[in-house]
């Protein structure tokens, strides 16, 4: 059981940086569908980089430079020449795909190696680690996943309780309103985007560099898509997204066990889950139609200062 | 300005990522002058993809070396299942000169019977289907059964536990026919062994296949065995200090610590036969079936980890499915619910494998 926990939290971690990349761009009023494929170019940059030069520091700058850099293109398109934001986000997802593909082409089927793998290893933290259940399953892990704790508390902060925080939530739910109060829009929507594509290039590398550190064709396999349902899921709030993020990365393995313990429910039932539970969830938060579990009221509206 | 820009931008985004597509590519690894037949091979995947269709591509260039000169080859990669896709790859290639377009995947059947009937002095070749014509239109596969039942043999005598995992792509007629062989083959050396079944529902998902494979290992499998497309359960198996069996072809780099063998592919003794009969004119329509007598499939060689008994003891066996003489389904088989399906004094043919429907005794999991 508990190693069911623990492998849950890893099956989670992926999700847990992708949904954070993407709610920070969405409390930025950018709806950025481009997850998948942001995750695919960090996945393969930080396993390209890593395979090059040995390092997994290095490696993991290139994952968040990879991603930044396809936030980057749909920033410049989105906000400076204002183009529909959900057909922007698909042709980053091809692209990256395509991207993916095409530079992962002469390392297919290649290990990472030992050193990059090295940092990966399991790190016990102390007094932590020794609680039953919750030890196990959250403080004996990968540096990675302690990072993704941090980054969740880091965003929960930030978002509630800096004045940037604030600023950006302004832009997210009303873009005039923010510019007429002296926050630079377009600057807290650029920073935002490409800080959010940086945190799902982070978890692609997680998939590329952690989970199975051998290269691979579309390691990431639809991890994206759950993430920008994830962002509903957790009603635009970070701590609930870690939650989401382990909860359907542990329904995501749930059949695996299933089925290995002789208890056989078909796996196509199984997984049909994780789906109906997003819709399940959304259609009970929708219904409360409390505000605070709202998205920001500007997403995916294109601001023009000139039409206010 | 902004406006010229951004149309641009995305026609640069649009650009690369239709480059990844591109055209049928001569990858100059043969000689493009005077070839006397040019084959045109549409894949399903990237043919570097370490597993299905880089087996193919392979016994494609064991073929063109064999030929040395003679053949020229067309490959198009990563060509999905559907009809406008599998067209314009193969006419394309006809273009091109190719007199014989070989389709590497389930799903291109229908359009490749309907090309060949529109294209008569073409031969169309595909691989895993069912359907063929009597002039230009043949398929081919091989009895994978043979070197999984050696596979499961090996499986049987390593395991401690007594028991083997099997992650599997989709339970379908191919899957369940492997599982079976390696059950069979496991439970001929180690009547106790069980092999505890999880489908992935994917042929490609990394990571799937290794949460797949951890699940196994927690309920105590010491062996590991594959029917999808990804290393990830090797690497599973090796952190996890078990063995694995591999799958397609010969993988031991990716996980050298859990490594033992794999039943591979060798689709180079198909495409040297057939399109040296093609060559000489004599080449018919055919379903072919090969098997580890054809050189067709086989067993990979065993790793340093497999000890020296146990490589005795599955020779013995593997010589016996080179002489012809040791058919792998044979009964009397019960199904894991006690039903009998095979009686006694009964031998499966081609087409009593190819209709199975079930698992046999030992394997747990669903045939659905």
């Amino acid at each position: 059981m508990t190693a069911f926990l623990a492998a849950t939290v890893v099956a989670g971690t992926p999700l847990l940086f992708a949904t954070l990349g993407e709610l920070i761009t969405e409390k930025a009023g950018n709806l950025n569908l481009g997850v998948e494929g942001m995750m695919l170019m960090g996945a393969v940059m930080g396993f390209a980089v890593g395979l090059c030069t040995g390092n997994p520091y290095l490696a993991l700058l290139g994952a968040i430079g990879a991603g930044a850099a396809g936030a980057a293109i749909y920033a410049i398109l989105t906000v400076l020449l204002r183009t529909n934001q959900v057909v922007t986000g698909l042709t980053l997802t091809i692209f990256g795909t395509g991207f993916a593909s095409f530079v992962g082409k002469s390392f297919m089927g290649v290990p990472a190696p030992a050193t990059v793998k090295s940092l990966f290893g399991t790190v016990e933290i102390p007094v932590l680690s020794k609680i039953s259940v919750i030890g196990p399953m959250f403080f004996q892990q990968d540096i990675f996943i302690y990072f993704g704790y941090i980054v969740t508390i880091c965003t929960s902060l930030y978002l509630w309780r800096t004045k940037k925080g604030l600023n950006l939530k302004a832009v997210g739910e009303n873009a005039a309103a923010a510019d007429a109060s002296g926050i630079n829009v377009n600057l807290y929507k650029y920073v935002h985007i490409i800080l959010g594509g940086a945190l799902c290039g982070l978890g692609g590398a997680y998939m590329s560099l952690v989970t199975v550190p051998v290269w691979q064709e579309n390691v990431v396999a639809g991890r994206g898509w759950i993430a920008v349902a994830l962002v509903i899921f957790a009603s635009w709030k970070p701590s609930k997204a870690l939650i989401g993020a382990f909860l359907f990365g542990g329904l995501n393995i749930l059949g695996y066990r299933l089925q290995s313990m002789g208890i056989h429910i078909s796996q196509y039932i199984v997984d049909m889950v994780p789906y109906l539970a997003t819709i399940l969830i959304v259609i009970i938060s929708t219904r409360k139609n409390r505000k605070e579990d709202m998205g920001p009221a500007d997403l995916s509206n294109p601001y023009f200062r000139e039409d206010r | 300005m902004k406006k010229l820009l951004a149309l641009l931008l995305v026609l640069a985004l649009v650009a690369s990522s239709l480059a990844g597509c591109g055209g049928a590519e001569d990858t100059g690894d043969t000689p493009s002058g005077d070839a006397e037949l040019t084959v045109g091979f549409i894949y399903i995947g990237p043919k570097t993809d370490g597993g299905f269709s880089e087996a193919q591509d392979r016994g494609r260039q064991a073929m063109v070396e064999y030929f040395d000169g003679r053949v020229k080859t067309l490959e198009m990669e990563n060509v999905p299942e559907e009809k406008q896709a599998v067209e314009s790859a193969a006419i394309n290639m006809i273009d091109q000169g190719a007199k014989v377009i070989i389709g590497t995947s389930f799903g291109y059947m229908d359009t490749l019977e309907a090309l060949a009937e529109q294209y008569k002095d073409v031969i169309f070749l595909h691989f895993s289907g069912n359907k063929m014509n009597d002039t230009n239109f043949g398929n081919y596969f091989g009895a994978m059964e043979e070197p999984r039942y050696l596979a499961g043999m090996v499986a049987g005598m390593m395991t401690k536990t007594n028991k083997i995992g099997y992650v599997a792509a989709f339970p379908y007629t191919e899957l369940l026919i492997g599982i079976n062989a390696f059950t069979l083959g496991a439970r001929s050396v180690n009547p106790e062994a069980e092999v505890l079944v999880v489908y992935t529902n994917a042929w490609v998902d990394a990571a799937n296949e290794k949460a797949a494979a951890e699940a196994l290992l927690a309920q105590g499998c010491d062996v590991l065995e594959q029917h999808c497309d990804t290393t990830g359960p090797q690497i599973a198996a090796e952190a996890a200090g078990a063995y694995a069996i591999g799958y397609n072809m010969d993988s031991r780099e990716a996980a050298p610590g859990a490594f033992l063998t794999a039943p591979i592919w060798h689709h180079e003794a198909f495409y040297i036969e057939t399109i040296q009969k093609i060559l000489d004119g004599t080449w018919k329509p055919e379903s072919y079936y090969g098997t580890m007598a054809d050189g067709y499939v086989g067993l990979a060689e065993m790793s340093d980890l497999v000890p020296d008994d146990v490589k005795e003891a599955v020779k013995e066996v593997e010589a016996k499915i080179l002489a012809g003489e040791f058919p792998i389904f044979v009964g009397p088989i019960k199904d894991n619910q006690g039903n009998i399906v095979v009686p006694e004094g009964t031998t499966l043919d081609r087409a009593g494998i190819w209709s199975m429907d079930y698992l046999v005794e030992g394997a747990i999991g669903t045939s659905m």
